[in-house]
């Protein structure tokens, strides 16, 4: 069976695949002006890579798979910058208390009648407004898992992590996520 | 036996957000009931932790609806810097 052999059409990446590669940029960065970046420099490692390009894949996910690489390397920066995750304790991390919640972290109670108010904008504002406030690298985590909805797997891989980091991740995430809705929205 | 089933509040709301997206195993799910009969404080975590869930399904959704595009002037940008760099 003969194998269909794809080929590159450089001069209509733009027309076709930039809007592609920006919205699948920003689902996982989530900052607009570093989403045209990685685009441009995925376009420019395109252009440097057509020699190696076989025809196998598609041009589209030949792209999506530099793109994968550039992403990846960002997050490896990100998570590799000295005082940039700054993580607050959740819980006692050593000691008899270990474990356990620290008095100021303990969950309050909530009006709960903000759970029926999922649609309003003002909602949605202050939930992206914690989302910023975490480290970079657990929102970009936690924005995969929780509102990409990826498959841990496909994220792990992705990301090049193992998943219990992932699950780590998640769970500082969350927690972060609960205290500042908490402060911010349920008992405002 | 029961001292492998026993976990701490970081260990048991870790395993809750990991069960908010269906992954956590049996033994840890039966670790957390456990943690739950004993600590109230963990028992409201679980609570308002569903509350979370349903919150970010909901602007998952909304997310997902978004399509994002870049902008005429952008895309011309990039043709003159793609161009450059052919050259």
């Amino acid at each position: 069976m003969i194998e269909e052999k794809h080929a590159l059409t450089p001069n209509e990446w733009i027309d076709n695949y930039a809007d592609y590669l920006y919205n699948f940029t920003i689902s996982r960065v989530n900052n607009s002006d570093l989403a045209k970046d990685l685009v441009q420099e995925t376009f420019l490692a395109g252009l440097k890579s057509v020699k190696n390009f076989q025809g196998k894949a598609t041009e589209r996910t030949w792209l999506v798979s530099i793109l994968k690489r550039k992403i990846i390397d960002h997050y490896r920066k990100i998570n590799s910058k000295k005082g940039q995750a700054e993580v607050r304790m959740d819980f006692y991390d050593d000691g008899e208390n270990k474990g356990s919640w620290p008095e100021e972290r303990v969950p309050q109670n909530w009006d709960n009648s903000s759970e029926k108010q999922i649609e309003r904008e003002e909602l949605r504002n202050q939930l992206e407004a914690c989302i910023d406030t975490l480290p970079e690298k657990y929102a970009m985590v936690f924005r995969m898992k929780t509102v990409q909805e990826f498959e841990t797997e496909e994220i792990c891989k992705e990301l090049g992590i193992t998943s219990s980091n992932l699950w780590v991740m998640i769970h500082r995430a969350r927690t972060q996520l609960r205290k500042c809705m908490e402060d911010n929205w349920f008992n405002n | 036996m029961f001292r492998n089933l026993k976990i701490t509040c970081d260990q048991a709301t870790t395993i809750c957000d990991k069960n908010q997206y269906s992954e956590a195993s049996i033994k840890d799910k039966i670790k957390l009931y456990i943690h739950l009969v004993a600590c109230r404080i963990c028992v409201k975590y679980t609570k308002q932790n569903t509350t979370l869930s349903n919150l970010y399904k909901g602007h998952a959704q909304y997310c997902k609806d978004l399509k994002h595009c870049l902008s005429e002037k952008d895309k011309e940008d990039l043709k003159v810097l793609l161009k450059k760099n052919k050259e």
